[in-house]
């Protein structure tokens, strides 16, 4: 009772401020933990590699994956694998997001397409594309092309299913509103139809982006002679376990970053979430 | 003085047919509406009044019969609808969401901007036009659909029980407000809602509905001057009256209808 009486004599914006002061901590805390996490990960790995509870031949210490790749930069060879690999990513990326997004939008918005498409699309999406790589490589040759065509090829499916399920699961009522209020057609497409279809379409995306990380290291396994990918394998089949960590750790730097990015623009793209 | 009957009614039947079990939402349904009239719509869920709006509205086709909602300028869109809740467009900011009939319309920019303006005025919205609808209140979200249908300047306005899911306080506020509205603009109103109160404080008359089949069972006249405040219909013996034989009328029919279901 008597500290209750204490707290109702003092200011209450004060406590207000107290209690979001703490409120804030807490997050940045938070923040710290998410910064912490992968770098608790390297610092375990290095000391298990360090005391040879791991063995140091198959797991180098990060650190001496870093001095690797320092030399491996200074090299100059290093840039060209890591150019080349992003090329093939962004390009593959696009070719398989943009008619990804339009053959989904469409199917979202036409039943008839929808009906005719869906099964070709169900049918086809358990292949992997990877498995189809030596008939890829016959007709696109082993340069960029057939890489940039593998990667597309596995990005396609998640975004074109993602986008026609987000026109699909717009709510009833937005449809009704647009009706009643006489939007044509152009309208309706523009104000509801791909603003509310956004959000698990961009879901799609961020998951097309993580397979194409994905697909480009198989990709340049087999008929590259450059890129990521293909430093990885060649440097496994050297034994050359350091230079492998640093086409690993590369990849999931990339994926990370293109995480980062994806999440950025989906809280731009969004605001109203 | 007769009014002329700004929207008609003829003989409007809607069923719904679902594998060998078919309901009449709505059984022959003849009415007439005058102009600058605000009628409230009183029945029991599953009577069929928002299937009868939503005819109106043009979401849905009769089965049988016809109405009319007669056009007084050209170029005025004949209807707007006030929906239930989550009629608000999410990814629209409130500003946009008014504007949204005007710039379907595509009005002029200066038209749209200077109707937009005043309805968000009008409902004490202009400090939130930047806002997502997220950010507001029920109350404020249901402002934003009533400015809407205002601001796009219909022949008629269609509500469907936009007050339903507010509480009490916010429910009289925007009573209040939306008869302020209306007396301004004097548009014809049909309104729906299951809530006597509601329908005596609003309407120049009062339509009771019966379920399954859907009918208008009676109509009741509310001539008590306006405006009317919610204290006004407690204290009225004549209203009181009235409110009890509407909510006889409404219990028989719920009877009625449990007994033949059973």
């Amino acid at each position: 009772m008597k500290k209750d009486k204490a707290t109702i004599g003092s200011d209450p914006y004060e406590i207000e401020q107290r209690e979001w002061k703490h409120r804030q901590s807490k997050e940045r805390y938070k923040q710290l933990l998410t910064i912490a996490s992968p770098i608790f990960l390297l610092l375990l790995w290095e000391v298990m590699s360090r005391t040879g509870i791991m063995d140091i031949r198959f797991f180098p210490p990060p650190s001496a994956i870093l001095g690797t790749f320092v030399k491996m930069i200074a090299s100059g060879a290093m840039a060209d694998h890591i150019g080349v690999s992003l090329y093939r990513i962004f390009a593959g990326f696009l070719a398989g997001v943009i008619p990804g997004v339009v053959i989904g939008l469409l199917m979202g918005l036409y039943s008839p397409i929808r009906h005719f498409v869906q099964p070709i699309v169900m049918a086809l999406m358990p292949i992997p594309t990877l498995a189809l790589l030596p008939i890829i490589i016959i007709l696109f040759g082993i340069g960029d092309l057939s890489k940039v065509v593998t990667i597309a090829g596995s990005v396609f499916f998640p975004v074109v299913i993602n986008t026609a399920a987000g026109v699909l699961n717009i709510d009833r009522i937005y449809l009704d509103v647009a009706n009643n209020y006489g939007a044509g057609k152009v309208q309706f497409f523009f104000k509801i139809a791909l603003p509310g279809a956004l959000p698990v379409m961009l879901e799609g995306i961020q998951m097309g982006q993580a397979i194409a990380l994905l697909t480009i290291v198989a990709a340049e396994m087999m008929g590259a002679t450059s890129g990521i990918g293909y430093l990885i394998w060649t440097s496994y089949k050297a034994f050359l376990l350091q230079e492998m960590y640093v086409g690993l750790i590369l990849i999931s730097f990339f994926g990370y970053l293109f995480s980062l990015m994806l999440r950025g623009l989906q809280k731009k793209l969004l605001p109203w979430r | 003085m007769r009014k002329m009957a700004k929207i008609e009614i003829r003989n409007l039947t809607k069923a719904f047919y679902k594998k060998q079990l078919s309901v009449t939402a709505l059984d022959d349904i003849s009415l007439s509406i005058g102009e600058g009239e605000f009628v409230c719509i009183v029945g029991p869920s599953g009577c069929g009044k928002t299937t009868l709006l939503r005819i109106l509205a043009g979401l849905e086709q009769p089965s049988v019969g016809e109405f009319e909602i007669r056009s007084e300028q050209e170029g005025r869109p004949l209807q707007s609808l006030v929906f239930q809740e989550r009629g608000v467009i999410p990814w629209l900011t409130v500003k946009e969401n008014v504007a949204f009939g005007l710039k379907m319309r595509k009005m002029p920019k200066d038209v749209i901007r200077e109707r937009t303006e005043y309805y968000l005025k009008k409902t004490g919205l202009d400090r939130f036009s930047h806002l997502y609808p997220k950010e507001l209140s029920g109350g404020m979200k249901q402002r934003v659909s009533i400015a809407r249908a205002f601001a796009n300047d219909p022949e008629i306005l269609l509500m469907d029980e936009p007050f339903a899911a507010l509480d009490e306080q916010n429910k009289f506020i925007l009573q209040e407000e939306l008869l302020s509205i209306w007396s301004e603009t004097k548009k014809t109103v049909i309104f729906i809602t299951h809530s006597i109160d509601e329908a005596l404080l609003l309407s120049d008359r009062i339509l009771l509905m019966s379920a399954q089949p859907g009918k208008i069972i009676q109509q009741v006249k509310i001539d008590t001057p306006r405006p009317r405040t919610v204290e006004d219909i407690r204290k009225d013996p004549k209203l009181a009256a009235q409110f009890v034989d509407i909510w006889k009328h409404l219990q028989d029919e719920v009877q009625h209808s449990r007994q033949e279901n059973r």
